[in-house]
């Protein structure tokens, strides 16, 4: 099945209702709802909650006052880092100070969500206004408002590294050039907000949650440790989740704590389902950062010495630590061999949502900062930009090829495969970039402005440090496979299915998936990263061999046939080459559990067997086997894989409402061996929906006060089907050499690309320079108007 | 986002809704397709103490009809019902043009005719489309009924010159007859409100002369309906029409800045779409 299109599995339960979200358990539970703090930037002097105490139907109104221990102090900082200068993160209740609009102040808890916003309506919080600082450029300057009182300056971390010595490429580089580049803010937004519902059962000490996140693993360590209870005490479910984009990674939101807390305290279940104005408000955001760069070329363009100093906007707390910057920084050389390269970042506080990763996770920025460099460098030398990237990018037998700077992980940045030149030339063939010019003057004569714009990447994918999966067959042939991260729609019930299917010859119909229950395997750490394939992949691959192998030792016994002569397939284990020998899975995984008492045919022939063991001397089992056929199997890898893609998009201006249209986009993607180009294809043209929306839709707009104006899917602009055109997809694969399937990841991967490619588009049909992304109609028509006369 | 308690009413009669509204007048809202009025209460945006759902009103048409020259619509004709009617498009092409445009159809299978325009948003197409029509609002109370006509019913942004106890059970409009029609508008997603937005209606004068007249979407506190001088079909092809549209932009509407546009942008788009408005309900015009 591995290559095939199989159909998504999940899609009829998906599609006609069937799924089930965690908002569907517990429909008795209390509700909860939050006050959360109107000012970006205040002290809280009091909290007066006695309104909503009157209110029938409240059980509980907590403040910070109301916590104790773990619950009381500082919620986690996920990912350290050496770099992190001053680390901060929130109270789940905000104690003293409120440092972003949305920061959250009293938990109400009532019979149902309407009385819970009612009473919440009823509490008074009195603030002392503190002064916001909101813009990034600003919040990094020496002497700058702070963002949390009492702070010397609003830096959060800074790093640095260089690869090979870039100022004496620079002092000998026949051409030097200095360009600021900016992205906005934007956010994950998935259809499913967050959610968390929690019961406690006092008898057994058991706290069950139910948690629409993308690593449940995490939440269920994380709440073992803060309640100081076993982790056998603590089980985490991550249902069927709406979409998560990377927003549903983080650990912890407050009310990730709160709401199991309220669970124990009050002795009943309790839910928060968010809504869409919370997500806005209290979900993390990305994407901001404002990019500098020096690079020194010579005349063919070829790059001597790159260097990038930026800063990142962290929002008002740092709970990801550095994550984001880093991964720009480590991913920004993309496909081009950068010998001489040199970052350094500032992560910086602003009193706005905090930001972590969301979908491409700080490789939009990096790409749109080195295309765009490349563009503008073309101009400037009057080449063809295709030729500049032709010049520079890394060739197909230098892999392995280290980047020269540390990888999210902490390890060396190193590229395991890829062949990026055989990726562009195909592009522009698609593309028809040869015959573009003549298009494009056709074009102008009848006064239409058409672009082509260009972009690649390189995303570094399937990084560890493990999965797991628990593989089981069942009575009746089902093989059951529970892998520990959660599924936010990418197809872990098919694609799984599929590997599993093939190392155990059965039909891919009759392997079920379960992701995200700790209770079916309890070690795992989560979808992120386009790391789902590569990781969990590989160890349901070893899960289903060491299941094959039980298989094949027990089916050797009863067939009293040599091992390596039995094979697996169409559901069965038989004599290779003797079909009548076949003894069905289902069957076999019952005799191999000798147990008595029990109904069936199987059971019978199980207790004979176990006889027959005994009456030779043997043991019903053999050493290290176990009972039925099942294993759990993990997965570490050393190092991340690295995926890659060129993208090329032609476009045109509308004279009368200066809106972009995109004409064509074209897109050549590798990410290794593919389990499945049907859901390949889908993550793809899903990214290049989201890309699209970073490039031209979606931007989150504060005022300078720190008010997010446009918290409401009605002026956050998700691009509709009807604003997305069909990409044109072409793959290319290049196994991984670093893992077993020869897998990388894919799932970020349609996004990274697009708002470098649409600025590199619209800069060549207006023939100026694009270099702050996303752009807007409005934006639009003030370049080609810029004209004050009104008109 | 959960509405704050309130009353909730079903009547069954427009003389129980004139009682409703008589006893609680200010602190009552009509609920009829929702689609404001539901979102605007989750959001606590309004807390009124009654809602008065008409959804139960026996005996209501739920298609507009033809009355002599008259389509009337009537309080529980949802927008695809409109859209749908084979009256509306031999009628009211204009009408089907402009509801085309609203939002999508999950949001026009609930939604009212009368209800988007008694919500009288500036920024919808159909209190633009009822002005460019020159209809008339048929309003009661208990003290009696009263119609309306267009520019006297809306005052300002979701604001009508109803009295608290008053509501539209129809909307009247002339059929449109020979004119020809046209709709454009710049939305940043298609079924959005629209940066700008125009309806046109272009009417044959003696000596093949065309009056063209325009009402614009979201380009003020209130539709207007605004007429053009008299052109000939060659005006229209020309400059005439460009420097009539922009002059009228130029002086008679009162766009304003937000985070999707600015005011010198919707005037921008005001023009162009103007232009391409009018020329294309004077085509149509040409067809009769």
């Amino acid at each position: 099945m591995f290559g095939e299109r199989v159909e998504r599995r999940e899609d009829l339960r998906l599609l006609t209702g069937g799924g089930r979200y965690t908002d569907d358990f517990e429909h008795d539970a209390a509700q909860a709802a939050f006050v959360r703090s109107e000012h970006a930037h205040a002290r809280v002097l009091d909290v007066d909650v006695t309104g909503a105490l009157e209110v029938d139907g409240v059980l509980g109104v907590y403040t910070h006052e109301d916590l104790t221990g773990g619950f009381a102090a500082p919620l986690p900082l996920l990912v350290p880092h050496e770099g992190i200068v001053r680390p901060r993160t929130q109270y789940a209740l905000a104690a003293e100070e409120v440092c972003y609009a949305g920061e959250t102040i009293v938990m109400v808890v009532a019979t149902d969500r309407y009385v819970a916003e009612d009473a919440a309506g009823r509490i008074r919080v009195s603030y002392e206004p503190l002064e916001a600082i909101v813009d990034l450029a600003r919040a990094a300057d020496a002497g700058a408002t702070v963002a949390h009182a009492g702070a010397p300056d609003n830096i959060a971390g800074r790093v640095s590294e260089e690869k090979g010595d870039v100022d004496g490429a620079l002092a000998n580089a026949p051409h030097v050039f200095e360009w600021r580049f900016e992205i906005e803010r934007s956010a994950s937004t998935p259809m499913e907000g967050r959610a968390v519902v929690a019961r406690y059962d006092e008898r057994d000490g058991m706290l069950m949650v139910y948690d629409s996140t993308q690593a449940p693993t995490g939440i269920r360590g994380g709440l073992a440790a803060l309640f100081g209870v076993d982790l056998e005490r603590v089980q985490v479910l991550a249902p069927d989740v709406g979409g998560g984009f990377g927003v549903k990674v983080m650990q912890f939101y407050p009310e990730e704590v709160l709401i199991p807390w309220a669970a124990r305290r009050l002795g009943t279940p309790v839910k928060w389902t968010e809504d869409r104005r919370e997500h806005f408000i209290g979900s993390n955001h990305e994407r901001k950062q404002i990019h500098h760069v020096r690079v020194g070329c010579d005349d063919d363009g070829r790059i001597l010495a790159f260097e990038t100093r930026f800063v990142h906007d962290s929002g008002a707390y740092c709970p990801y630590g550095l994550i984001v910057p880093v991964i720009t920084s480590a991913q920004l050389p993309g496909p081009y061999k950068l010998e001489n390269y040199r970052y350094e970042f500032r992560a910086v506080y602003t009193n706005t949502v905090s930001t972590s990763p969301y979908r491409g996770a700080g490789r939009p920025q990096g790409a749109f900062v080195m295309e765009r460099t490349l563009d503008r460098l073309a101009r400037e030398l009057a080449l063809d930009p295709v030729d500049v990237r032709r010049r520079n990018l890394i060739q197909p037998d230098e892999f392995p090829y280290e980047v020269g700077v540390t990888f999210q992980d902490g390890g060396p940045t190193v590229y395991d495969s890829g062949d990026y030149p055989r990726g562009l030339e195909l592009l522009l063939d698609a593309v028809g970039y040869a015959g573009f010019a003549a298009e494009r003057e056709r074009a102008a004569a009848e006064g239409r402005r058409l672009g082509l714009g260009l972009g690649c990447y390189v995303e570094g994918t399937g990084i560890g440090p493990y999965e797991g999966a628990a593989i089981n067959v069942m009575g009746d042939g089902t093989v059951t496979v529970a892998i520990g991260l959660s599924t936010q729609g990418q197809a872990h019930e098919t694609v799984f299915a599929q590997i599993a299917a093939d190392e155990l010859g059965v039909d891919v119909e009759r392997v079920q998936v379960s992701t995200g229950d700790t209770r079916r395997i309890g070690y795992g750490v989560g979808t992120f990263a386009s790391r789902s394939a590569g990781v969990a992949g590989n160890a349901v691959k070893r899960a289903a061999r060491s299941v094959r192998h039980q298989a094949q030792e027990f089916a050797a016994r009863l067939l009293e046939a040599a091992v390596d002569d039995i094979e697996l397939a169409d559901g069965a284990a038989r004599v290779k080459g003797s079909p009548q020998s076949a003894i069905p899975l289902g069957r076999l995984a019952l005799v191999a559990n000798p147990l008595r008492y029990a109904y069936g045919a199987e059971a019978t022939e199980a207790a004979v067997f176990a006889r027959k063991a005994y009456s030779s001397g043997e043991a019903p089992l053999h050493e290290d086997a176990t009972p039925g056929l099942n294993a759990v199997e993990y997965y570490s890898p050393r190092s991340g894989v690295f995926g890659f893609g060129m993208h090329a998009a032609i476009v045109e201006i509308d004279p009368d409402t200066c809106n972009l249209l995109v004409r064509r986009y074209v897109i050549v993607h590798d990410c290794g061996r593919v389990i499945n180009p049907l859901v390949v294809d889908g993550q793809v043209q899903g990214g290049f929906a989201q890309g699209l929306g970073g490039a031209f839709f979606e931007r989150i707009v504060y005022d300078d006060t720190g008010q997010i104006q446009n918290a409401s899917f009605m002026d956050f602009l998700i691009p509709y089907a009807t604003e997305v055109p069909a990409p044109e997809l072409h793959h290319t694969e290049t196994p991984s050499p670093s893992n077993e399937l020869g897998v990388k990841g894919v799932g970020e991967a349609g996004a990274i690309a697009v708002p470098a490619v649409i600025a590199n588009a619209v800069a060549d049909a207006l023939e100026r320079p694009i270099d702050s992304m996303p752009l807007s109609p409005l934006q639009l028509f003030d370049m080609l108007h810029p004209d004050g006369n009104g008109r | 986002m959960k509405p704050a308690p309130f009353a909730y009413h079903r009547p069954r009669t427009r003389e129980e809704v004139d009682g409703l509204l008589a006893e609680f007048g200010g602190e009552a809202k009509i609920l009829a397709g929702g689609q404001s009025l539901i979102p605007i209460l989750n959001m606590r945006l309004a807390a009124p103490a009654h809602v008065i759902d008409i959804n139960g009103l026996a005996d209501e048409l739920v298609e507009p009809a033809l009355l002599g020259g008259t389509v009337t619509i009537g309080p529980l004709v949802r927008h695809a019902a409109a859209e749908g009617s084979q009256l509306t498009a031999t009628a009211l092409p204009l009408l089907a043009q402009a509801l085309a445009y609203v939002a999508h159809p999950a949001i026009r299978s609930r939604g009212t005719v009368v209800g988007s325009i008694a919500h009288a948003d500036p920024a919808a197409e159909l209190p633009a489309a009822f002005a460019a029509l020159e209809g008339e609002a048929r309003v009661r109370s208990a003290r009696g009924s009263r119609s309306i006509a267009a520019p006297d019913l809306f005052v300002s942004h979701l604001e009508t010159s109803l009295e608290e106890d008053e509501w539209i059970e129809e909307v009247r409009l002339p059929v449109q007859g020979v004119r020809g029609s046209a709709v454009e508008e710049f939305a940043r997603r298609h079924g959005d409100y629209a940066l700008c937005g125009v309806v046109a209606l272009a009417e044959p004068r003696a000596g093949s002369r065309i009056v063209l007249a325009l009402a614009y979407i979201g380009m003020g506190p209130a539709p207007v309906r605004l007429e053009l001088p008299e052109l000939t079909a060659s005006d229209v092809a020309g400059d005439a029409l460009e420097d009539a549209v922009r002059t009228l932009a130029h002086e008679q509407l009162e766009p304003e800045d937000d985070i999707h546009a600015s005011a010198r942008y919707r005037r921008w788009l005001a023009e162009r779409l103007g232009v391409r408005a009018a020329r294309r309900a004077a085509g149509a015009l040409e067809k009769h």
